[in-house]
């Protein structure tokens, strides 16, 4: 591209993974051919954004200036909206995303979306505005100041009570006060100590650190360095999935970037103060983001948690003090130096101050990234921002903090997002999954789930962990099969408790909490699987019973589609099911014309 | 905070004044309090991994591992409340939910800790019982059995072959419920870089870990009459062995002992230190030969068949510096057959010698094919643990406190002072010495005074100034600073003219086949060494020939048939030499060789 004219246009498309598989990529191809033939390559910028959170609409494409945001794209489509936008100067509303215009008083204008205007964005402030890979487009929304004006303006301890007095506390879940953490590191005296943005995100569903990496990599690297100034760590370290490749690519870019413009490596911007960055990448260890495991698997060592104290702020990498933030935590850092502390303490309620990212899943009809105030309700998360659920279904549970977290109801509605009024109600902030979960599911099977993704990542060093949650998942896969009895709920409540109580790292003492909170909140499914044998959503296929009724006209066609041969029967008359023989797979259900199959 | 200051904390509501800088489970053991513990040892790093020692901290959600956290001012500890108490009950009741229901058939049978932990605990019923864990047992190995099934997962076999030993031959593999303990890549115990110390066996709680038994061939070859059978003792099995009748460590049992395997129809019983007296005769011979010419200074002792595996693996280029005089039981075995069978004109398919012996290493050192007297004959045919023998003879009806002490067989059971304490660290380097300084330096050995080396940690060394003559000693027990003295001899940085290694903690005495500690005190088990230890110096006290050269039996030996030390006949029955085995695996880098940079 011909830098010499600055291009009228940006165009923004979206290139998370959901959009991406959604065809992003030929959408891309057919913007490029569409450029070419109007021959308006020198006006035209594109960029490819990390995810832009709202990908119940995806693909979406932005076109600057005026942020319009075109949803559900194809390559069909996308030449009829470039010829009007850019030849014509006309946006096709046809595909413009616009459902309530509201007035937008938030940090950074961006849309007059539903979506996006109920938002607040802080950490994903740069999402789906700046190319990632250009530091001049980082620099051009202020990037880098904040770390100069903590060079030239500020003592480490200034830095340090700046963020100590903004109330920023951990986004990675269990929101230890941030400014703290840096202090007691501080506080070390040490040689040698280091900085570690832990990326290693692994709660199923969750993508928020990936979000924020690959749509705004700088903003991490900032704040680590700033990070290091404050603490007087000489080594950064960000430790990211493997299976996050644009990550990682766009980490060595930006990384190579704030070298070469003198962000990072030796005398940073001329001050004495030296600083690199390297990235690892984990090998797939849900564990390995629980920080003591991830130091472990940093030095070379099994992937396992140990006991603290003490703790890596005295004692970590190497046993050098060592300060570990979550992605999400060191992307606000810049933005607090910038706007000030008294600024962002305004933001939220009175012990969680800021911002969180929540990645909203499940029964709903936005789903996506979505970045809150503290205090937001969940009613203004769920219905609000995220629209509500589909097809009329109704609310019957929010599944808070992934694996770890517990199950709230549509009582807890009006929770305010906050760490501590979530954890009195048996749940966790954790990295900030929410699944929405309507009528139509079984909590048994719901907490079934959970409990086996943490059982299946247990790392097997305590042994509450290791065989408790063993225990646990072998009593809720006997109550989803039929195989329950009346003492399991009492069984499944005693381990829960000893596992919450004893267990040596949060991923162990999180585990049952699931469980434990179906248990409170939906007793009565849970009895009704152990006592009655019944799913009452269906949800558990081992629990469904076939039967053939009156209305059987003796086709036959269930018969033949039966893939076991566990009916029998002659034409024309009744047939019956063999209950013994039955794998509950529905086929019979599905082909028969007559309603002559009952499910219960 | 000062470390060395006084703090007060409570327990279960009692006020205590107590230093800081302690674990919770330190202050409450020297309080008085003993919270039941299972993966915690006091030799080995802290795991806090197994959660029965969990304790209630006031102002804490959770229960905390009272082996990891330390004490604060003012804290507020309970140990026994209801809630722990059902706590720890149930991580206990998980522990036996995956491990075998056969207490009666396990070989740990009376000296398990998690069968005692479960009797203490109070367990009468089971709760969770699911899927039991289902692997192999691995008996590849001739000294150690490994049998995963009986693994608790505590770790501490893991951490003694890691920190004590820096063997790393035992590691976590897989993970959650299918996390199982197994040498690198589950290859077969005998192709690990093992090297049989059994250290693993003593700290194991359960049975993951025991030696390969050979007590019933033993008893099949006792019972058929046509064998000679021969036994020897070694120094250490003497003071030991009453652990394991219930009798307090440090007594000397040494003539019961002959009398017990007498009645169990051994035909001569002869004493191991008598072959020690031969290997410091030859020693101090090879250490004057190298000493005055200088070459291949350190002379390194080469008694310890788990130090020869850990040289030959991980040391190869210091294997020359290695002695090669044969162990004391090889020599003693090796005369047996080599001299006193040629000598009565025994059929030498007749003669089988069985050592009694402190190690499990033994069992694989005897199936070295370096020590056969000729092709296919062994000279030791089975080594049998302190812990076997003392099988055999409960179980062969024999009460050994009681038994009429009898005196060991001759000619081979006549031996010095010296050759006991050759059982202990130190023991080797100072008997060789006495015979050296006497005999090639024509002065008496004097006191030897010994210092911690200032460049490695754990190893002791000693200057002894004779004349004009300087000889620099150094000692290691445990492998971990054997490691860093042969780095230090490797690249030079100081003198030494002879050094003393032995693989197991506080030398042969701390075997891997000695008794099972007999309670869940560890204070006790701190103490036992030194009983041990102690026992061992007063036999050499109490024995009138206090050098090794000064044995009548040895002299005799020498002038009806060996000649002279290092003899032509000396070297083929009594020396040996010791070759580069590459181990299969992953070597450790403390350890690690550069064979390349060694042409």
């Amino acid at each position: 591209m011909d830098h010499s004219v600055t291009p009228q246009y940006k165009i923004i498309l979206c290139w998370g993974s959901s959009c991406q598989k959604l065809s992003s990529k030929s959408i891309l191809d057919r913007i490029h051919q569409k450029i070419d033939e109007l021959k308006m390559g020198n006006n035209v910028d594109i960029i490819l954004s990390g995810c832009l959170g709202m990908c119940s609409k995806g693909p979406i494409l932005i076109i600057n200036p005026g942020y319009y945001i075109y949803g559900k794209i194809t390559p069909e489509i996308v030449g009829e909206i470039i010829e009007k936008h850019i030849n014509q100067n006309k946006a096709t509303a046809a595909y413009l995303i616009e459902e309530d215009h509201l007035f937008n008083r938030f940090y950074r204008i961006f849309g007059d979306v539903k979506f996006y205007g109920r938002q607040m964005r802080i950490a994903l402030r740069n999402c789906g505005i700046i190319d990632p890979e250009s530091i001049d487009d980082y620099l051009s929304v202020r990037g880098y100041e904040s770390l100069a004006k903590s060079l030239a303006l500020f003592t480490p301890n200034q830095v340090i009570n700046e963020i100590k007095a903004s109330g920023l506390r951990g986004r990675g879940g269990a929101g230890f006060p941030t400014g703290y953490k840096w202090e007691l590191t501080a506080q070390e005296k040490s040689s040698e100590k280091f900085i570690i943005c832990n990326a290693d995100e692994g709660d199923p569903g969750a993508f928020m650190d990936r979000n924020a990496i690959e749509s705004d990599p700088h903003t991490i690297i900032e704040g680590m360095i700033i990070g290091a100034y404050a603490v007087g760590a000489q080594n950064g370290i960000i430790y990211t999935r493997a299976e996050y490749p644009l990550a990682i690519d766009r980490l060595h870019i930006a990384i190579n970037q704030a070298k070469e413009h003198g962000f990072l490596g030796n005398n940073i911007l001329g001050t004495n103060f030296s600083f690199n960055i390297e990235i690892r990448q984990g090998a797939g260890a849900f564990i390995c983001g629980e920080e003591t495991a991830l130091i472990h698997s940093l030095e070379g060592k099994r992937g396992v948690p140990r006991t603290r104290p003490p703790y890596p702020a005295t004692k970590g990498l190497f046993n050098k003090p060592t300060v570990v933030n979550n992605v999400e935590t060191w992307a606000n850092i810049p933005v607090i130096i910038q706007e000030g502390a008294a600024w962002f303490s305004s933001i939220g309620t009175k012990n969680s101050k800021g911002t969180k990212v929540f990645a909203v899943a499940g029964s709903v009809i936005n789903t996506g990234l979505v970045e809150v105030p503290m205090g937001t309700t969940l009613k203004e998360i769920i219905f609000d921002i995220c629209g509500g659920l589909p097809d009329n279904k109704t609310l019957k549970a929010v599944q808070i903090g992934g694996p770890s977290g517990g199950c709230l109801t549509k009582d807890h509605l009006d929770i305010q997002v906050d760490y501590e009024s979530f954890a009195e109600i048996g749940t966790i902030m954790g990295s900030g999954g929410m699944i929405v979960i309507d009528n139509k599911s079984c909590m048994v099977k719901l907490a079934r789930f959970f409990l086996e993704f943490s059982q299946s990542q247990s790392c097997g060093k305590c042994t509450p962990c290791r065989e408790g949650t063993k225990r646990m998942l072998e009593i809720l896969e006997r109550i989803t099969t039929g195989n329950g009895k009346p003492e399991d709920i009492q069984k499944l409540l005693r381990l829960g408790n000893t596992i919450k109580k004893t267990a040596l790292c949060g991923l162990g003492k999180s585990a049952p909490n699931p469980v434990i909170s179906t248990i409170t909140h939906f007793r009565n499914e849970y009895e009704e699987h152990i006592n009655e044998k019944k799913c009452a959503t269906n949800d558990c296929s081992a629990l469904i019973v076939y039967e053939i009724n009156d209305a059987c006209t003796g086709c036959s066609a269930c018969i033949r589609i039966c893939p076991t041969k566990a009916i029998s029967g002659i034409k024309k008359n009744k047939h019956q099911i063999n209950q013994n023989l039955c794998i509950k797979c529905g086929d019979c259900f599905d082909i028969c014309a007559f309603k002559g199959i009952t499910r219960r | 905070m000062n470390s060395q200051e006084n703090i007060t904390i409570f327990i279960n509501g009692t006020k205590y004044q107590t230093q800081n800088g302690q674990s919770i489970m330190q202050a409450a053991d020297h309080l008085g309090y003993s919270i039941p513990r299972l993966c915690y040892h006091p030799q080995l790093s802290v795991e806090g991994a197994c959660r029965i020692c969990i304790v209630e901290i006031e102002g804490m959600k959770e229960f905390q591992a009272s082996c990891s956290y330390p004490i604060q001012d003012g804290m507020r500890i309970h140990t026994n409340t209801t809630e722990l108490r059902q706590a720890r009950r149930d991580i206990l009741e998980l522990i036996l939910d995956n491990h075998p229901l056969d207490c009666h058939t396990c070989p740990k049978n009376g000296n398990c800790e998690l069968q005692r932990l479960a009797n203490i605990l109070g367990i009468e019923e089971r709760h969770f019982e699911g899927e039991r864990k289902q692997y192999p047992i691995d008996d590849s190995s001739p000294a150690i059995i490994r049998n995963p099934n009986n693994c608790i997962l505590c770790g501490r076999c893991v951490r003694v072959c890691s920190e004590t030993q820096q063997i790393h031959a035992i590691g976590y593999a897989h993970r959650g419920f299918k996390t199982v303990v197994m040498p690198s890549y589950n290859q077969a115990f005998d192709k690990s870089v093992c090297i049989n110390c059994g250290q693993c066996i003593n700290i194991c709680p359960t049975a993951a870990f025991t030696e390969k038994k050979q007590t019933d061939e033993v008893i099949r070859i006792l019972n058929n009459k046509d064998n000679i059978t021969i036994a020897q003792i070694a120094p250490s099995v003497r003071i030991a062995i009453g652990e394991s009748f219930g009798i307090e460590s440090g007594h000397n049992f040494q003539q019961e002992l002959t009398a017990a395997l007498k009645a169990l129809g051994f035909d001569y019983v002869f004493d191991t230190q008598f072959g020690a007296d031969m290997t410091i005769m030859e020693e101090a011979a090879e250490l004057a030969e190298r000493y005055f010419k200088g070459e291949n200074l350190p002379l390194i002792t080469s008694c310890c068949p788990s130090w020869v595996k850990t040289a030959e693996q991980f040391h190869p280029d210091l294997l020359p510096h290695l002695s090669s005089c044969r162990s004391p039981m090889a020599m003693l075995a090796s005369l047996t057959k080599g001299y006193l069978a040629k000598k009565n004109h025994w059929d030498l398919t007749k003669v089988v010698n069985i050592a009694i012996t402190p190690c499990t290493a033994k069992k694989f050192e005897s199936s070295r094919e370096e020590l056969f007297l000729e092709k296919d004959i062994r000279c030791i045919d089975y080594a049998l643990t302190t812990r076997e023998i003392s099988w055999i003879i409960k179980s062969s009806g024999i009460d050994l406190s009681r038994m009429k002490g009898q005196d060991f067989d001759n000619p081979m059971g006549i031996s010095s002072g010296a050759a006991s304490i050759v059982g202990t660290s130190g023991g080797v380097i100072e008997a060789t010495l006495r015979t050296f300084c006497e005999k090639y330096l024509d002065s008496a050995l004097p006191p030897l005074q010994y210092h911690e080396s200032r460049t490695t940690k754990g190893i002791k060394e000693a200057t002894i100034v004779i004349n004009d003559k300087k000889i620099n000693i150094a000692v290691a027990n445990g492998l971990k600073s054997t490691h860093s003295l042969m780095d230090e001899i490797r690249r030079q940085k100081k003198h030494y003219d002879f050094v003393e290694i032995m693989a197991c903690p506080g030398g042969c005495i701390g075997g891997g086949g000695q008794p099972y500690a007999a309670s869940l005190n560890f204070f006790d088990q701190e103490k036992i060494l030194q009983k041990r230890s102690q026992a061992l110096y007063a036999i050499d006290s109490s024995i009138n020939i206090h050098k090794s050269h000064e044995n009548p039996a040895v002299q005799q030996l020498y002038k009806e048939f060996l000649g002279t030390p290092l003899s032509e006949l000396a070297n083929k029955l009594l020396h040996t030499q010791y070759s580069q085995k590459i181990p299969c695996g992953i070597i450790p880098k403390e350890v690690i060789y550069d064979i390349n940079h060694s042409k």
